[in-house]
């Protein structure tokens, strides 16, 4: 109610009087007033406090932005998004602390003990105040100290625009430019925070970096920007995401992820994506329009996508990899389940360009309830590309026969020498293998969960090893009551 | 500079129809004439395919919309018997042959139908229509999805001849039925034909479609096939196309397949400017079968464009698809499979294969496999390479002391045979093979005369190869 009444102050200064300045004068207030013109984006420039180039680079994205219209090739259906009945702007959130547990919803609790998440960090993750058992801050600290040691730079992205202008400078937009598509214009103008990281060259990064290592990660909002500079023979892996469902109310997630790999470096970025699906019947979740890109820019550099994609109501997403060094290798590992009335359109685009580039292809969809479920991939070789190779296997296994299960795959090659293989199945689950189970007294639904595990072990195996334990919890609990 | 030339084709047709809607309309059934009349409201609202349209993005055809082409909607007076501009056999194949000339159906004696004692019935659609009218009305332009693009209504517009061949239920024609096409002018001709073939209850056909230039003159070809296959009926459709490399086709084949019945069709492109197949196959009988393969051996700057549409309606189909093709020069191909299952089509199974041999690095290749899939109990894959000639192999037969070019030729001669082996006639395939074999030695780039006059094989395709020192 607060909110409201504060926003339509907001909102009756904005109209009534001359809000020209008055504009920058209320930059206190939490909130940016609904709808999207080039003073949100002023004044998202101006409460993060932001240099000239910064805003001039925003303003050029929403000027673009406007020219585009809105994608809608995918497989997916939607009421059309009102883009000026959205918030583009506020301020970290402050959720209601709650005293004890008792408080939370018990569903949620009950999700958070299926995937064995210790009773301190559930009590986090649910917004109780949590005060000695862990210490974010000073587990944060700790990595800090470490990565300093090594010269690696991991903060949000907003510290990295003051405190590392040349290095955001030299490289935001390079891998996708605000004129990329719809969603990336979008976020190139109104992005409110996200990540930095910065590997120097020659260093292997220690730790496996993750975002729940920042503090203000949980609340980098709707339009999120993660940058990851990877310099000459350095590594780093990369995990995205809470593997905590996140009963997020908004509606319109649009990320972009740059990933640039220079010579002989190697990033590996997972994935555990699991925002709110939406209800069994279909009402609420998470649109989740995602533009996600690597480029390998040096030779021998590797780029690894592993994304395991539970949750969201539409999920299109195609994080893909522009092999331009030669000799360069792009890997995409995706688990995609759909259940109830989730959506999801994703795949990868891999683009060879240098010579002898590589690249892995390995697509695992399942889809239960009433959900449709797609890969859609690129694989493209040029003209240049000399002794370019692609495998791709894109699985599909339906359960369910009210589901969709569907795969697109393009591939164009312009390069004798290429060799591209895809393949793909589409089929459901096995009786044989399901009779097994049950006759050894294995009850339906975990042998289900069972098969499916098996299924998509492929891609788990490629997770980082705690998130490969919840990924395989998740997909048993997406999977729940869709069998019977 | 001269304006922008983009749709000249479009407004062609529109105009030429309003100038010549009395004779193109003339002798119509009503129905007829309504078709024509949507097909015109279509065209005066939608534009011709482009490359901004998804299907077509990888298909340029704006080079055609944008050239004055002649149309004509008088049939070609031609006063020399046909055999004089081309001849037609394949060595120990027999079949009963119809032409078409320019897109009308032709005959030296003037017999425009014909009614064989047997009942089936293959001739003109101008006069299957006169002839004929219940069965004419009741299949013409069912087959179709309504007005799918431009071309189609286009072709729906324009078209007035074409063959007509119906098989009566319980027939089995024992002789292939064989429509050879031709383009002969020396104008840029756009020629729109529309054939109706029937296969009722029981009944079999084997089929043979030529397409053929007989000179280098360019001209565009648009033709729309309706086949319709009834319950328990079989079909194999054969499809050659030699034509010219100035001269480009858009071919739209649709088939209705019910219950129990078993089509193979096989699409053999040997030459061609630009070529488009569009070949769509509604399974709407339980039971059925539907065998979809193709070859593509294209070189200099010529397009290949194979779109395939498979749609599972209902349960207890099956079907495959087997395209190959080798792409040499600056050719480029695409090849575009689709897998509809719906709802109810449990118990589907559903195979879809595309290989591609790049011989040149101007070639290019785009290879979409789809799959859409709504009901659970199916079995659907689908898989697709570009690759090369396999290197070990190569290198076995050369150590055996086969030359470089004849082991190339072998493998690329295995690769095709997967396809060629489905051609239920001897005679046909062994043509055929050979026609292959001189196509991939580059003794054969364009026929002057009909495709399989040109290959007059009694033995099996040979290599010259010592086998002793294998």
């Amino acid at each position: 109610m607060d909110n409201e009444k504060n926003m339509n102050k907001v909102l009756d200064e904005f109209t009534s009087g001359d809000y020209k300045y008055g504009f920058y004068t209320d930059i206190e207030t939490e909130m940016a007033p609904k709808g999207l013109n080039e003073d949100t984006v002023r004044f998202i420039s101006a409460k993060k406090n932001e240099p000239g180039w910064m805003l001039e680079y925003r303003l050029k994205a929403y000027r673009h932005w406007l020219k585009l219209s809105e994608p809608d090739w995918a497989h997916v259906h939607y009421p059309k998004i009102d883009f000026q009945d959205i918030i583009y702007y506020a301020a970290p959130k402050k959720k209601k602390q709650l005293e004890n547990l008792d408080e939370v919803d018990p569903e949620l609790l009950d999700t958070f003990s299926k995937l064995g998440i210790s009773l301190d960090e559930q009590k986090m993750l649910a917004g109780v105040a949590v005060d000695a058992v862990i210490d974010s801050v000073s587990v944060k600290t700790t990595f800090q100290d470490t990565l300093a040691k090594h010269g690696i730079i991991f903060c949000s992205i907003s510290e990295a625009i003051q405190e590392h202008p040349d290095l955001v400078k030299k490289h935001l937009g390079s891998v996708v430019p605000h004129t990329d598509n719809y969603y990336a214009a979008l976020n190139a103008a109104v992005f409110s925070d996200g990540s930095f990281c910065y590997i120097p060259k020659g260093v292997r990064c220690p730790i496996e970096l993750s975002t729940y290592f920042r503090i203000n990660a949980a609340n980098t909002g709707q339009f999120e920007r993660t940058l990851l500079v990877a310099d000459d023979n350095s590594y780093v892996s990369y995990l995205e995401g809470c593997t905590a469902p996140q009963r997020d109310e908004n509606q319109l997630h649009a990320a972009v992820v740059e990933i640039i790999a220079m010579e002989n470096a190697e990033v590996k970025y997972s994935t555990v994506q699991n925002w709110y699906p939406g209800n069994k019947e279909g009402k609420g979740g998470i649109y989740n329009f995602v533009t996600k890109r690597g480029a390998c820019r040096g030779n021998f550099s590797k780029i690894s996508w592993t994304q395991v994609e539970t949750g969201s109501a539409i999920t299109w997403k195609y994080p893909s990899c522009i092999l331009m060094g030669d000799n360069s290798v792009g890997e995409f590992y995706s688990v995609a389940v759909t259940n109830n009335y989730q959506q999801a359109d994703t795949g990868t685009k891999m683009i060879h360009l240098g010579k002898n580039t590589k690249s892995t292809i390995i697509s695992k969809g399942i889809s239960a309830g009433k959900s449709n479920n797609s890969y859609r991939g690129l694989v493209r070789v040029s003209k240049r590309a000399d002794n370019a190779r692609n495998f791709s296997q894109c699985d599909s296994l339906l359960l369910g026969d009210k589901c969709g299960a569907h795969t697109f795959p393009y591939i164009k090659t312009a390069n004798k020498s290429a060799v591209v293989e895809h393949e793909a199945t589409t089929s459901k689950i096995s009786e044989d293998q399901l009779f097994y189970c049950r006759q050894r007294g294995i009850d339906r639904e975990k042998a289900i969960g069972l098969i499916v595990n098996g299924y998509a072990k492929e891609v788990l195996n490629k997770l980082p090893m705690e998130f490969a334990v919840e990924a395989q919890k998740l997909l048993a609990i997406t999977l729940e009551g869709s069998v019977g | 500079m001269p304006k922008k030339t983009e749709n000249i084709l479009q407004d062609n047709i529109l105009e030429y129809y309003r100038e010549n809607e009395s004779v193109l309309n003339s002798g119509l059934l009503d129905s007829a004439k309504n078709i024509k009349e949507e097909a015109f409201s279509f065209l005066t609202n939608n534009k011709l395919p482009d490359n901004k349209d998804e299907k077509w993005r990888n298909t340029d055809l704006s080079s055609i919309y944008s050239q004055k082409l002649t149309l004509d909607c008088q049939a070609e007076k031609y006063d020399k018997s046909i055999d004089e501009i081309f001849v037609c056999e394949v060595h120990g194949f027999e079949s009963l042959k119809f032409s078409m000339l320019n897109g009308w159906f032709y005959s030296p004696d003037n017999e425009k139908i014909k009614v064989f004692e047997n009942g089936l019935v293959v001739g003109s659609m101008i006069e299957a229509q006169k002839q004929f009218p219940e069965i004419f009305e009741k299949y013409f332009n069912s087959v179709i999805e309504e007005n799918r693009h431009g071309l189609i209504a286009a072709n729906s517009l324009l078209a007035n001849d074409g063959l007509f061949v119906y098989v009566p239920d319980n027939l089995v024609v024992d002789d292939s039925v064989q429509l050879i096409k031709m383009l002969n002018r020396e104008e840029n001709l756009f020629v729109n034909s529309r054939n109706l073939i029937i296969l009722g209850k029981n009944s079999k056909l084997s089929f043979l479609h030529c397409d053929d230039s007989i000179n280098h003159s360019p001209g565009f070809l648009n033709t729309v096939t309706e086949i319709v296959v009834c319950e328990n009926a079989h079909l194999h459709l054969n499809k050659l196309q030699n034509l010219n490399d100035s001269t480009s086709m858009v071919n739209s084949t649709f088939i209705n397949q019910y219950e129990n019945s078993n089509i193979t069709v096989n699409v053999i492109t040997y030459n061609g400017g630009l070529i488009r197949n569009e070949l769509k196959v509604n399974m709407l009988g339980q039971g059925s079968h539907a065998d979809l393969n193709g070859i593509y051996l294209m070189d200099k700057s010529q397009h290949i464009d194979n779109q395939v549409f498979v749609n599972h309606a209902v349960p207890n189909c099956s079907s495959s698809e087997l395209f190959k093709g080798v792409l040499d020069n600056r050719s480029s191909g695409v090849f575009n499979g689709y897998i509809f299952v719906g709802r109810n089509a449990q118990n589907t199974s559903a195979f879809q294969q595309n290989n591609n041999i790049l011989m040149s690095s101007d070639a290019k290749i785009d290879t979409q496999p789809f799959l859409e899939i709504y009901a659970d109990d199916v079995k659907c894959s689908h898989g697709a390479t570009v690759g090369q000639l396999d290197t070990e192999a190569l290198f076995y037969m050369k150590q055996r002391g086969i030359g470089d070019s004849d082991a190339r030729l072998l493998l690329m001669f295995a690769f095709t045979a997967e396809v060629t082996s489905k051609i239920n006639i001897e005679a046909l395939r062994l043509s055929i093979e050979d026609m292959i074999k001189k196509r991939l030695r580059g003794e054969l780039s364009i026929c002057d005369k009909c495709v399989l006059h040109c290959s007059v094989p009694d033995m099996p395709p040979e290599f010259d190869i010592d086998l002793s020192k294998i």
